[in-house]
């Protein structure tokens, strides 16, 4: 099968400074594909030369197989993209604004399709305000109606919920699981990652301009997620009491809370029981299952930083 | 959802051309009836008061001389506010991106913005004319030629805002084109006096300027008199139009400051 969005060897520099480097992945026709990463990750970078706001230094992007520099009338037609920033025209309304971009893409209105979008991202009331008078969550539902007014089969979405309420957006993402049973394919970055995690089948993660994972998320919970227990302490330690330090056992909360990986090392028991031996009194134990947020601190190094200024 | 609809090759043009004529359209109190105003201010100077009593052309008043300049002062200044005050909001306002994703190919892309700017340069133009109407009338001695300089002034002056966007890196910048390249270029073109009765220092320099050969051919349409001969006129406008023209789609085709 045909991937929707291929990218080969795909590299960006700005001034020097290398801001994608040497990334290849695929994406399947009816995927929900996260690509994750801090900022400055080089996500937004990559998103650009699909769309096409970008150009590309070396490397190859093909949509639904079409090479996005030499046929870029066609595969410019297949994309639709909601782009990070607030980009809006404050000149015109909704309507006319939408209407403006199905000219743009070089199909005629559709009305019924136009109502849909309205209809179901909520902008019916706001249709005739001009743009410069909604709200942030409105211009962001504007968005999503103005990426998908083409009917493309890919839409990308970067950040659609940055600073959205939480109504929004579940609107938006209800929204977006519709419009992927229906065919579309879907490449989105998020900074919230809980929702990468329900909304994904395959996640890529991206650091430094790097592609540092690319895995479905059930493997990469499983590869790098693990479990960890966590123990209330009774009185703070100051230091790991002996025959934990190796495990990759660590103090947290000043000292009241130790954090022991469970991968390989000793279990609940073991430790429990070393805990006793030791006269150390436990408050509490939980085991907690990692969530993408661990994968992504871990395969990024943010957590690693972070720990290393907590000491 | 996502079935392919047919694509009509000519729209993203036609849509782009239509978004741009309804831009200057909404704020028709900035972009038509300002410059409008302020042309019916020069009208009354140079017409009601100093037009009967001064003539620099023999066998026709200055309110004559003047108006002809006039109207291509406004087709100039209002071809070029177009363009380079669009595209420069676009990039400044980041929804140039807008239109950088979609299909509309460079060529559709300078098409419609240069149309756009001509139609409301082309506007202003003959609102000037028909307030003048007032203050004097005019031979109109070769109709055509004087509509072909007022297109070919706009359609110039249009590459000019173009190109003015594009190397604008913020407002300042922009309003530099205006107020220190086209302004003066205006002023020391003719509009106002013949370049024949400059000494012949100032005559020759003047001559350097672009400006005079548009004033001076749409003077000569219109009057059947002037310094030069139309096909001078003509033959110097369409050069500089063609290399503007050509600068504008080097920068927009390769998408200079306009893609990252």
């Amino acid at each position: 099968m045909v991937p929707a969005l291929s990218i080969q060897n795909l590299t960006k520099s700005y001034d020097g400074t290398p801001a994608v480097r040497n990334i290849t992945f695929a994406i399947e026709p009816g995927e929900i594909f996260g690509l994750l990463g801090p900022n400055g990750a080089g996500k937004s970078t990559t998103i650009n030369m699909v769309a096409g706001a970008t150009r590309i230094d070396s490397g190859r992007i093909e949509v639904f197989g079409q090479d996005n520099r030499r046929d870029y009338l066609l595969t410019r037609r297949l994309i639709g993209v909601m782009h990070q920033e607030l980009v809006i025209d404050n000149f015109f309304t909704i309507d006319q604004t939408l209407r403006f971009h199905s000219g743009y893409y070089g199909v005629t209105d559709d009305p019924a399709w136009r109502r849909q979008l309205i209809e179901r991202l909520g902008l019916g009331p706001h249709l005739h305000k001009i743009m410069i008078k909604l709200s942030g969550g409105l211009k962001r539902r504007f968005m999503i109606a103005k990426a998908l007014i083409h009917k493309p089969p890919l839409l990308i979405l970067d950040e659609p919920t940055a600073g959205v309420d939480v109504e929004l957006r579940h609107t938006l993402w209800d929204f977006v699981r519709e419009i992927n049973t229906q065919g579309t394919t879907i490449l989105l970055t998020t900074h919230y990652l809980e929702e990468a995690e329900q909304m994904c089948g395959r996640i890529a993660i991206m650091n430094h301009g790097d592609l540092v994972a690319l895995e479905t998320t059930a493997a990469l919970l499983e590869r790098l997620g693990g479990r960890t227990l966590l123990v209330e302490l009774r009185q703070p330690l100051v230091a790991l009491p002996p025959g934990l330090e190796r495990c990759g056992a660590r103090l947290a909360g000043n000292g009241c809370r130790m954090e022991v990986p469970m991968n390989g090392g000793p279990d609940a028991g073991e430790v429990l029981g070393l805990l006793c031996s030791q006269g150390i009194a436990v408050a509490d134990i939980e085991t907690r299952r990692a969530g993408l947020e661990e994968v992504f601190l871990k395969l990024t190094g943010i957590g690693r930083r972070e720990r290393e200024s907590e000491r | 959802m996502s079935e392919q609809r047919r694509f009509i090759p000519w729209l993203p043009f036609v849509t782009l051309l239509q978004k741009e004529v309804r831009r200057f359209w909404r704020v028709a109190s900035q972009t038509l009836l300002t410059p409008i105003i302020t042309a019916s201010l020069y009208l009354f100077v140079f017409g009601a008061t100093l037009g009967e009593r001064i003539s620099v052309l023999p066998g026709f008043s200055y309110a004559q001389f003047v108006i002809p300049g006039l109207i291509l002062m406004g087709v100039i200044n209002n071809a070029f506010a177009n363009t380079s005050s669009s595209l420069f909001m676009s990039r400044y306002l980041g929804n140039i991106v807008d239109l950088l994703v979609t299909p509309v190919t460079p060529a559709q892309f300078i098409l419609a913005y240069t149309l756009a700017a001509m139609i409301r340069g082309l506007l202003v133009g003959v609102a000037v004319w028909a307030i003048s109407l007032y203050f004097a009338e005019l031979p109109w001695t070769n109709p055509l030629a004087a509509i072909g300089m007022a297109a070919l002034a706009s359609f110039l002056f249009a590459q000019f805002g173009l190109i003015a966007a594009i190397y604008s890196s913020n407002f300042d910048s922009l309003s530099m084109y205006s107020n220190f390249i086209l302004l003066p270029l205006i002023y020391l073109g003719g509009v106002f006096y013949p370049i024949s009765i400059l000494p012949p220092l100032w005559a020759g320099l003047s001559h350097l300027n672009p400006l005079f050969y548009l004033i001076d051919g749409f003077r000569h349409a219109i009057l059947g008199v002037g310094d030069l001969s139309l096909s001078i006129a003509f033959g110097v406008g369409i050069l500089l139009a063609s290399g503007l023209f050509g600068w504008a789609a080097l920068l927009i085709g390769k998408g200079y400051r306009l893609r990252s």
